[in-house]
């Protein structure tokens, strides 16, 4: 009983004008909302020099390193979390499903300020790790926890016990089970949160930069290489700068994408 | 008989004539968000005055740059207030200030202030002037003057600093150079470097004064030092030629000029730019105080220290010093 | 049977440093000269202004995307056009923009001299709303396309041959597979749609009183050192979030047992 992705009949059959609605509609919301604005961005682009500087080089490496590592921890944790509080039993389960999308809800200056406080110079507990690169993954961490928690979760809860059921009376470990049972079905929920994470992750601005310290080469973020493009009077150069972004961004959304197909090939 | 009737109609109807007379202007204010509490206190000043009788106010406080692009793409502003003066010179370019705004005797400016060194309790360091600033060990938190425009003073001062010990402007260069490379953080802005320094990072914050007295009087453990040779913040302030209201605009800004408003400035942190009102308040005078025009004026400076391809300072930033 | 304790206390563990102490740092600075403080400070005209202009931003925002997510992730599974594929990863585009850029296009487009320019909408609630769809548009998407892809068909095929309209198998057949995942995306849409700062801060004008949203009062507060209004106001923010948090789960029937 695998899990498929067909297409419905072809509208021959059922003549219902609610495919194309559907589609027309969502393209129309997209377009007017996301691609009208990134495309009044492009055309503003000027002066792509702006991005090939090796201080824009340096940073959009930096970006695009940690957002990576952020996006591999957060596949890793966020699936630990999801499971944890959809098939786990413990006291006070709810009140930490409450939480999860909490960092979400913060302002991110109220997050930079928090994750400074506990975690650098005068942190209680001792871990300093502001003004290095790891600050900026922890600022990472924090504002992409409830992404692929909050994608896997109705994943889990949908999921039929029988296969697994199934598969433990035919003698599979637990251990077995999760990786040939369970996995495949969630795989595709865990990479749509991976997406979510590493884009936001390249985004951001707001948490990091009070903890990073924001030194070029060293821990400067390339949405702040940006903004400095766009306080120096050079918005041409910062669209220029956020067009490339998004392009390596998008290129990177495919790949994931098609990581998907890849691994529920069998399924179609 | 006629004319007791005649005159005591009109004294009834003067006040309705009056009331009719005075409609209510409202005056759209955008500011840098510094003086945000000043302002606050002016206005309600302002408005008791004959000037500013009916006048009311819509107030918006942001980062100096970012004001100012917004009014540049449409934010329609009787008054703007900034904190450095190319902020307003964008606008003139964009034809939404007149040409001659500055061409009074205040050159445009409305308050000034000077750079600092917000250092730990006690001085430990001893961290005095700007020489100090390259002894071994001294860790330096500024903001990045590509991503705070306000940091700019910072560098001027640093770099006016150094030709006031003697340097020769290539000296000067050099300086800044090396200077940079004790920089430990460049926050977006000065408040998050404060911020930063006082959750321990570093041993000194190129700061303004204003910004420092401002933060003691809010209870912040700050204390500061006023190297001999300082540079001169000046803040403009100007009307948009936009403005529908530039008769009650104008008027607040030379209100803004007056011993009175100006001591609310100084209460605030500034200092005035009327020398009446500073009296009773602590400002001391440095021996080697100077203005942007010493470093060349912001025209020259903006050119050579900042272009974001040729300037000195994207040369420091982008050799991996900073 | 020990692995479950090592997945509870790595989850918790690591939920612990990242999601707990901070938000007990955050409610520690709120509260920690007592209840009073805290608040008056968010009883101010200007934060109950700035509760009011957040909650229209985000009622706006959040029902729109929401719909626009279920149909779009229909369209993406289900009705396979042409493009899907490229559709799909538009989609997750609004994240990876930093939120200044978001607001410069905005500005760039209908800003003074803009295509779309000179109507009115930056600088004022439109913009606003504007910005907060485009930094929240992604999550129910991303929500109900693994749901949608994982429920299979066969259902939906059953439901068509036996003559369901478009309208009866959603309501009858998809919906109810992909409540759960809705519910979810209403939950993280809402979440961002309430903590935006960025975008927002860029095409808003700050016009006190009138454009001025939560996160932005949050930061008038932190600039003028008033910590315990700035934290007050995010602890709001927060419970907004989990009040939306605890409406969507009481929504669940109760004959599920997970």
């Amino acid at each position: 009983m695998a899990a498929r992705a067909a297409a419905l009949p072809s509208p021959k059959a059922r003549r219902s004008p609610a495919p194309g609605l559907a589609v027309g509609l969502s393209t129309l919301y997209l377009s007017v909302i996301v691609l009208l604005p990134l495309a009044a961005l492009s055309w503003h682009a000027h002066g792509w020099e702006a991005i090939a500087s090796a201080q824009a080089v340096s940073s959009l490496k930096l970006t695009l390193g940690v957002s990576m590592v952020v996006a591999l921890v957060n596949a890793v944790a966020g699936t630990v979390i999801a499971w944890t509080l959809v098939r786990d039993r413990f006291v006070g389960q709810g009140f930490v499903n409450a939480l999860v999308d909490l960092p979400f809800a913060l302002p991110t200056i109220v997050a930079g300020l928090t994750l400074l406080a506990l975690y650098g110079p005068k942190s209680p507990t001792g871990v300093n790790i502001a003004f290095t690169r790891w600050a900026i993954l922890v600022a990472l961490l924090f504002v992409t926890l409830p992404f692929v928690v909050r994608t896997v979760q109705p994943v889990l809860l949908e999921l039929d016990t029988e296969m697994e059921d199934a598969a433990a009376s035919l003698g599979a470990g637990r251990l077995a089970t999760f990786r040939r049972v369970i996995l495949p079905n969630i795989l595709p929920a865990i990479l749509s949160g991976v997406a979510l994470a590493f884009a936001r992750a390249v985004g951001e601005f707001g948490s990091v930069v009070l903890i990073s310290g924001n030194l070029p080469f060293k821990t400067e973020v390339v949405s702040v290489y940006v903004f400095g493009r766009i306080e120096s009077g050079d918005a041409g150069g910062a669209a220029a700068a956020s067009v490339v972004i998004l392009a390596i961004s998008f290129a990177v959304l495919l790949a994931i994408g098609g990581c998907r197909r890849w691994v529920t090939r069998h399924d179609r | 008989m006629r004319r007791i009737s005649l005159a005591l109609l009109v004294a009834l109807l003067l006040p309705a004539l009056a009331a009719g007379a005075s409609k209510d202007t409202k005056l759209t204010l955008v500011a840098y968000s510094t003086p945000k509490d000043a302002y606050g206190q002016l206005i309600s000043s302002f408005q008791k005055t004959g000037a500013g009788n009916g006048v009311s106010f819509s107030q918006s406080y942001g980062a100096s740059g970012e004001q100012s692009r917004a009014v540049a793409a449409g934010l329609d502003a009787d008054i703007v207030a900034f904190s450095l003066e190319p902020d307003i010179t964008s606008l003139v370019q964009k034809k939404l200030v007149a040409k001659n705004w500055n061409k009074d005797k205040f050159h445009g400016m409305v308050t000034r202030s000077v750079v600092v060194f917000i250092v730990r309790d006690g001085n430990p360091k001893k961290l005095k002037t700007w020489n100090d600033l390259l002894k071994p060990g001294v860790q330096v938190i500024t903001p990045n003057p590509f991503t705070s425009g306000g940091a700019r003073w910072n560098v001027m001062a640093a770099y006016g600093g150094a030709l006031r010990s003697g340097k020769t402007p290539k000296q000067a260069v050099d300086y800044l150079g090396k200077m940079w490379k004790h920089v430990v953080s460049q926050p977006t802005s000065a408040r998050e470097g404060l911020v930063q320094f006082l959750a321990g990072r570093g041993d000194v914050f190129l700061a303004y004064e204003n910004e420092a007295i401002f933060a003691q009087k809010k209870g912040q453990p700050v204390q500061f030092v006023i190297p001999k040779a300082t540079i001169l913040i000046e803040n403009p302030v100007a009307v948009t030629s936009t403005s529908k209201h530039k008769t009650e605009a104008n008027a607040f800004v030379k209100f803004l000029r007056t011993a009175p408003a100006q001591r609310i400035f100084a209460e605030n942190g500034y200092r005035p730019v009327v020398a009446s009102a500073a009296k009773g308040f602590n400002f001391p005078t440095r021996p080697q105080l100077f203005t942007i025009k010493y470093v060349g004026g912001w025209a020259k400076v903006e050119k050579r220290f900042f272009d974001p391809h040729t300037g000195v300072m994207a040369k420091i930033q982008g050799s991996g010093g900073g | 049977m020990i692995g479950k304790y090592v997945v509870r206390f790595a989850a918790l563990g690591y939920l612990a440093a990242l999601l707990a102490a901070p938000l007990g740092y955050v409610f520690w600075r709120t509260f920690r000269h007592g209840l009073g403080p805290a608040w008056a400070a968010v009883t101010t005209p200007d934060a109950v202004h700035a509760l009011k202009v957040t909650l229209i931003l985000t009622a706006i925002a959040v029902p729109a995307n929401t719909i626009f997510g279920i149909l779009a992730a229909l369209s993406i599974v289900r009705y396979r056009f042409p493009g899907a594929g490229l559709f799909n990863a538009v989609v997750d585009l609004p994240l990876a923009l930093s939120p200044v850029v978001v607001g410069l296009a905005l500005l760039i487009l209908y800003g003074r001299g803009g295509w779309l320019g000179g109507h009115g909408v930056v600088f004022a609630l439109p913009g606003m709303v504007l910005a907060t769809i485009f930094v929240s548009l992604p999550f129910v998407v991303r929500e109900v396309v693994p749901v949608l892809r994982e429920i299979g068909t066969e259902q939906e095929q059953a439901a068509a041959t036996l003559g369901a309209s478009a309208i009866q198998t959603f309501t009858r057949v998809t919906w109810p597979a992909i409540r759960w995942a809705t519910a979810y995306g209403v939950v993280l849409t809402t979440a961002r749609a309430l903590g935006e700062f960025g975008a927002v801060s860029v095409v808003s004008g700050r016009l006190a009183g009138k454009t001025e949203s939560l996160t932005l009062y949050v930061q008038d507060r932190y600039q003028s050192f008033d910590e315990v209004g700035a934290y007050a106001s995010a602890v709001v923010l927060a419970l907004i979030a989990v009040t939306t948090l605890i409406l969507m789960t009481t929504l669940k029937p109760k004959e599920e047992t997970r």
